[in-house]
């Protein structure tokens, strides 16, 4: 029977290919953490780089990421969950929203350097931001933006219609409708889009390297410049400080890691109550 | 689509537009314009990247700023086609690898894994497309590049690299949008195969795969895109010659990856040419997403 002989054939082809992209992540991030976490003290995320070679410490660095991190979503996320909010719940087919839709998807897939770009010519040098937690924030906001839109839209689609129904039937306008009941049942949907958000803009490099700059100090201030720990990685790795990179690097996964996990958790208990499991 | 509407519209003929207009409150509206940043922000990318290049594009003309074939600036020369043509070798070389693997893991996950490899392997794509691009850059530099060195010989740095690393970063995407193309297939799709005595991979390939193909192409397209915009990673291990790709092995530069190497120090016309690129690299952005909505349009 050569078919059934063929038929075993792709499945081991499709196996093998399964196998090695699995080991090929299993390798990549455990040859990173196992290279990393030689030599790898707490003081190490504590302390600052010393020296012409600006080695010994990142704080400066976690420092301007979570900064940067911080201030994007307290600009993004007000946007992108209302943006959310009135595409699932307001809008209606007109040409409007379809222009909307159409920019977000262009949006999108704007290459980060083009957003790096923009932040450069907009945020840095027209509007006078400098090199600045501000201006990177303004920048990776734009970028993290159609994410955020299109994870809240979807979780507040995935509110069954009866609870609106309910709602509304109980006298409740609108309004009261979508933030008393729509708004916190689909929280933690929505809250997996932040994460991912947040994720994004933590390995984020292009797109920082000419808004939030490359000084490699504290920022305290919103006009404060700093580098970020992805920045960083790529600045040492490029000028041959290897072992150093490798300790960037498994934070870097690490925290990612983290994020992905977490997400993954809290969107799981949201199908479950939901959405029928998607295959 | 809001799920009021429906049932207020009904009792009214053609009222609608009347009907949006009175009902649209301070909180819809406030809403509205979260939701036109996206549109603005766009617009506004678009004005200032324009804005910015336009002097290149008078200065040197469009035809021989893209396909002049020497980028020196120092020198005032501005051609793009070396760029250009690495761009496209990269897009294309990692396509061809990634487009075969991703819709292989795809149809894997979907059609053939038990659920808890099919929820394994989800998770790992997912990580794959999580990990930051100057990881991959540095995973190169550690690791693809002393490969490159040993097998082909050189200094390792080049298209190759380029190449292997894109491919790693673009599989997520052909596998994320290929398993969801075919999770959507209908099951008497694959069922009328087997009943006629079919095997699995035939009730794949003549079952499943005809009804999904617009979906798979749909990832491929919107891979490319990612492909042709992804800089650090690239950066991190083309080695940054702005040559003529000859051959596969040698020190190349890319758009994006120029613009990010120049950029701290460029100033005149280097910069406005730079610019130049982030308006190529937009539109070409712009024009892989359309063509992807039209596709995945088009299948529905």
């Amino acid at each position: 029977m050569r078919r059934r002989v063929y038929d075993r054939i792709v499945q081991i082809i499709l196996i093998a290919i399964a196998s090695m992209m699995a080991l090929f992540l299993i390798y990549l991030v455990g040859y990173i953490i196992g290279s990393g976490i030689r030599g790898f003290s707490f003081g190490f995320l504590t302390r600052a780089p010393s020296g012409i070679t600006q080695t010994g410490g990142v704080w400066p660095m976690i420092a301007s990421s979570m900064y940067l991190i911080g201030l994007t979503l307290l600009i993004a996320v007000p946007l992108g969950v209302g943006g959310g909010i009135y595409l699932a719940e307001y809008a209606g087919q007109g040409r409007i929203v379809e222009t909307i839709r159409f920019a977000v998807d262009i949006l999108s897939s704007v290459p980060s350097i083009v957003f790096g770009l923009f932040g450069l010519a907009l945020f840095v040098q027209f509007f006078g931001l400098k090199y600045s937690m501000l201006s990177g924030a303004l920048t990776l906001t734009l970028m993290v933006l159609p994410l955020l839109l299109k994870i809240s839209e979807e979780s507040f689609r995935a509110v069954p219609v009866t609870y609106r129904e309910a709602s509304l039937a109980l006298g409740a306008t609108k309004d009261q409708t979508i933030f008393r009941i729509i708004l916190p049942t689909a929280l933690p949907a929505v809250f997996t889009g932040v994460l991912l958000s947040a994720g994004r803009a933590f390995g984020e490099t292009a797109a920082v390297l000419y808004t939030a700059g490359l000084s490699p100090t504290t920022p305290v201030f919103p006009l404060d410049g700093g580098r970020t720990l992805s920045t960083h990685l790529y600045l040492l790795a490029t000028t041959g400080k290897i072992e150093e990179s490798f300790k960037v690097a498994m934070v870097l996964l690490v925290v990612i890691l983290v994020f992905n996990v977490l997400s993954n958790v809290v969107i799981s208990r949201f199908r479950r109550r939901f959405i029928k499991e998607a295959r | 689509m809001g799920h009021y509407q429906k049932s207020s519209t009904r009792s009214l003929n053609n009222g609608t537009a009347y009907l949006k207009m009175r009902k649209m409150s301070l909180v819809e509206l406030v809403l509205f314009l979260f939701t036109l940043t996206s549109l603005v922000g766009l617009v506004l990318i678009f004005l200032f990247v324009i804005k910015e290049s336009l002097p290149i594009f008078l200065k040197v003309g469009p035809l021989p700023f893209l396909f002049g074939s020497i980028w020196q600036p120092t020198a005032g020369k501005f051609g793009l086609l070396p760029l250009l043509l690495s761009s496209l070798i990269l897009v294309a070389g990692s396509i061809i690898l990634a487009g075969p693997l991703g819709v292989a893991l795809a149809i894997f996950m979907v059609e053939y894994a038990p659920s808890y490899v099919r929820i394994g392997l989800k998770t790992l794509v997912e990580l794959l497309a999580g990990i930051p691009s100057v990881v991959y850059g540095f995973f190169g530099i550690i690791v693809i590049i002393p490969l490159v060195r040993n097998v082909v010989g050189g200094s390792g740095f080049g298209l190759i690299p380029g190449i292997l690393v894109l491919t790693v970063m673009i599989i997520p995407t052909v596998t994320a949008v290929a398993a969801d193309a075919i999770r959507v297939v209908p099951k008497e799709n694959r069922l009328i195969i087997f009943a006629l005595g079919g095997t699995r991979w035939q009730s794949v390939y003549r079952g499943v795969l005809p009804a999904a193909t617009r979906g798979i192409f749909t990832g491929i397209i919107l891979a490319e895109g990612r492909a042709i915009g992804e800089t650090m990673a690239v950066l991190m291990v083309l080695g940054n010659a702005p040559l003529l790709p000859r051959t596969l092995n040698q020190p190349a530069s890319a758009l994006p990856s120029q613009i990010a190497l120049d950029m701290a120090y460029a100033s005149g016309d280097h910069r406005t040419a730079l610019f130049g690129i982030g308006l190529l690299l937009l539109i070409f952005s712009a024009l892989f997403i359309s063509l992807a909505r039209r596709v995945a349009r088009s299948a529905a």
